[in-house]
Order: structure tokens, then C-alpha cells, then sequence
């Protein structure tokens, strides 16, 4: 296939994920202003840790004076998933130059690697799907993150519109691409208590860890020795 | 437009160690040759991961949410993406105002 069908069809996987990242972008933008970081800085923040899971703990956690090395932690530890999630990815990049990993992989998120990895099973990831995927989610969110914070005061209660519920419907969407089986139905379930149950008892961000092991170690005892 | 320059190194800090999670994987997981139930539990971590993020949101929020989650699930096996999350937040927003 040709770099710019593969391209076009990544601009397709992905459009539905940035229009799903605009009103998590505008709410973002507007929790950021009502605990007083300026436009600049909440679009820079988008911008360069470009993380939604941890920007959104960051707010949570942030107050005046800043406690910068508890927020700086508690973006490690929600986004150390991405090791994971670039360990499994890096034998599909095969044909990928070493500057375009450095390059390509500071857009690493869930949603693009989600996408990357089932586009694996039915073709070989290229760079140019890889980019195609890269470059629209930060315009998207950037965009919502500048717009939330601007009119922050002016758009109401996000929770009112159910803003905040988009992000969660997302993620069953994405989980569901995922599906296969009995395996999957064990690792769902040991992964959802296993976090609901930890954020109730320790907070974020130990839900991210405590869930994904849990889950991880439900599909290794649910799964039969012999396969492969 | 002002930056603040304690704002700006937490930014600064936040944005160096989410790089270096997302670079990290290739150097150590382009060893890893898996198989049987190595590979299941390597396999599960997408799905895993997912529903960790989610489920502070899902199952720990009220019952809005649960049950608005349990629609989207329904919603997810037989809709596109976007239609799913449309289903989603139509049904967080009623059951929020009905509960």
C-alpha cells in the first residue's frame, strides 16, 4: 500500500478519537483555569506532556505553592503504562529509522496506540500510518485546551453535559476493538475491580498500576498453558 | 499570557519523564520473545491498562455512571466509536438528571 493511502486511512482510524478529544480538551482547559494557571500555560502543558490521564491527576493535585515533585511523580507513575505500551509496539515498527522511534514515539498515546497495534494485525504499521496518526490528536487537544481555558468561566458545569463521561465511553469503545474472549472477559473484570478498589483505598494514581497488573495476571492464569 | 516559572518547570519535569516513558519500551521490550501464557498476559495489557484508567470512572463515581458504562459496553459491541461515546454521554446526562 502506498504512503498516502496508509495516511488516509490512518486520518480515518483517528478522526473519531480527536472528536472525541475535543470536549475532554475543552473540559481540561477549563479545570486548568479554575485552579489559575494562565491559557499559555495550560496549552503548554497539553502541548508538551500531551497526556491526558496525568494532566487531568496533575490539576487534581495541584495547588499554590506547586508541589512540583509530587506531580512530576504522579506523571510517572500514570504514564509508565506507555513502556508497556512502546515495548509492545517496537517489533511492529520494523521499518521505522531510529529518528523517526525518537520522533514518532513522543506521540505515543493510548488511543493512537490502540490504534497502531489492531492496524498490526491486518497490516504492516508504517511510518506514514504512524505519523498520520501522530499529528491530528495534539492539534485537538492543544485547540480544546486553548478554547477550555479561555472561556473556562463561560461554559458551566462540565459534568452537566456529560463532557466528562466521553473519555470513559472512549476507552469501552477501544477495549472492545481489543476483544478476544474468555481471556479478555477475566483481565476486564480483574482489571476494573482490582482499580476501582485501590482508587477507593489509595487515590490515583495507584489504580493505573494496581489495575493493569491485576488484569495482566488474570489473562496469564486464565489462558491455557499450551497455547502460543 | 503569562508563565509562571515554578509552572514552567512542572511542566518542563512532567513533559521529561512522560518522554522518557514513551521512548523506553522499544530499548527494553525489542528483546522479548514471547510464548503461551507469557504472551496472553503480554497480549492483555492493552485491555488491562484501559480499564484501570476508566474505572475510578465506571464503577467508582455513582450510579450514573455504572449504569451509563454498562449501556456504552452493550453500545460498543454493536456501534462504531463515535456512536458508542455519543450513547455514553446521552445516557450519563439523562441518568444524572433522572438519579
Amino acid at each position: 500500500m502506498s504512503n498516502r493511502a496508509d495516511s488516509r486511512a490512518a486520518l480515518a482510524a483517528i478522526a473519531p478519537v480527536a472528536v472525541a478529544a475535543v470536549p475532554i480538551g475543552l473540559l481540561f482547559g477549563a479545570l486548568a483555569a479554575s485552579k489559575g494557571l494562565s491559557v499559555a500555560e495550560a496549552g503548554l502543558m497539553s502541548l508538551l506532556v500531551f497526556a491526558g490521564g496525568a494532566q487531568f491527576a496533575a490539576l487534581e493535585l495541584w495547588t499554590w505553592p506547586v508541589p512540583v515533585a509530587a506531580l512530576i511523580f504522579s506523571t510517572l507513575l500514570i504514564n509508565a503504562r506507555h513502556v508497556l505500551m512502546g515495548a509492545s509496539l517496537a517489533p511492529k515498527m520494523v521499518g521505522f529509522s531510529l529518528r523517526q522511534r525518537l520522533i514518532g514515539l513522543f506521540f505515543l498515546t493510548d488511543e493512537a496506540w490502540a490504534l497502531a497495534e489492531r492496524r498490526a494485525l491486518t497490516h504492516r504499521l508504517t511510518p506514514a500510518y504512524w505519523f498520520g496518526l501522530a499529528f491530528v490528536l495534539p492539534v485537538a487537544w492543544v485547540g480544546s485546551t486553548v478554547l477550555g481555558a479561555w472561556f473556562g468561566s463561560l461554559l458551566g458545569d462540565p459534568e452537566r453535559l456529560g463532557a466528562d463521561f466521553a473519555f470513559t465511553a472512549l476507552f469501552i469503545g477501544l477495549v472492545a476493538g481489543f476483544w478476544n474472549g474468555r481471556v479478555t472477559a477475566f483481565t476486564v473484570a480483574a482489571s476494573g475491580a482490582a482499580a476501582a478498589l485501590t482508587y477507593t483505598l489509595a487515590g490515583p494514581p495507584w489504580h493505573v498500576a494496581a489495575g493493569a497488573f491485576a488484569g495482566i495476571a488474570a489473562a496469564y492464569l486464565a489462558a491455557p498453558t499450551e497455547s502460543s | 499570557m503569562t508563565i509562571d516559572a515554578t509552572t514552567f518547570a512542572t511542566i518542563l519535569g512532567m513533559a521529561v519523564v512522560t518522554y522518557l516513558t514513551r521512548i523506553a519500551g522499544p530499548f527494553l521490550g525489542a528483546r522479548l520473545e514471547l510464548t503461551g501464557r507469557a504472551k496472553a498476559a503480554f497480549d492483555a495489557i492493552p485491555p488491562a491498562v484501559l480499564v484501570a484508567v476508566i474505572a475510578p470512572s465506571a464503577l467508582a463515581t455513582g450510579w450514573p455512571e455504572t449504569i451509563a458504562a454498562a449501556v456504552t459496553i452493550l453500545a460498543a459491541a454493536r456501534l462504531p466509536l463515535l456512536a458508542t461515546i455519543a450513547v455514553g454521554v446521552a445516557c450519563v446526562v439523562a441518568l444524572r438528571a433522572l438519579l
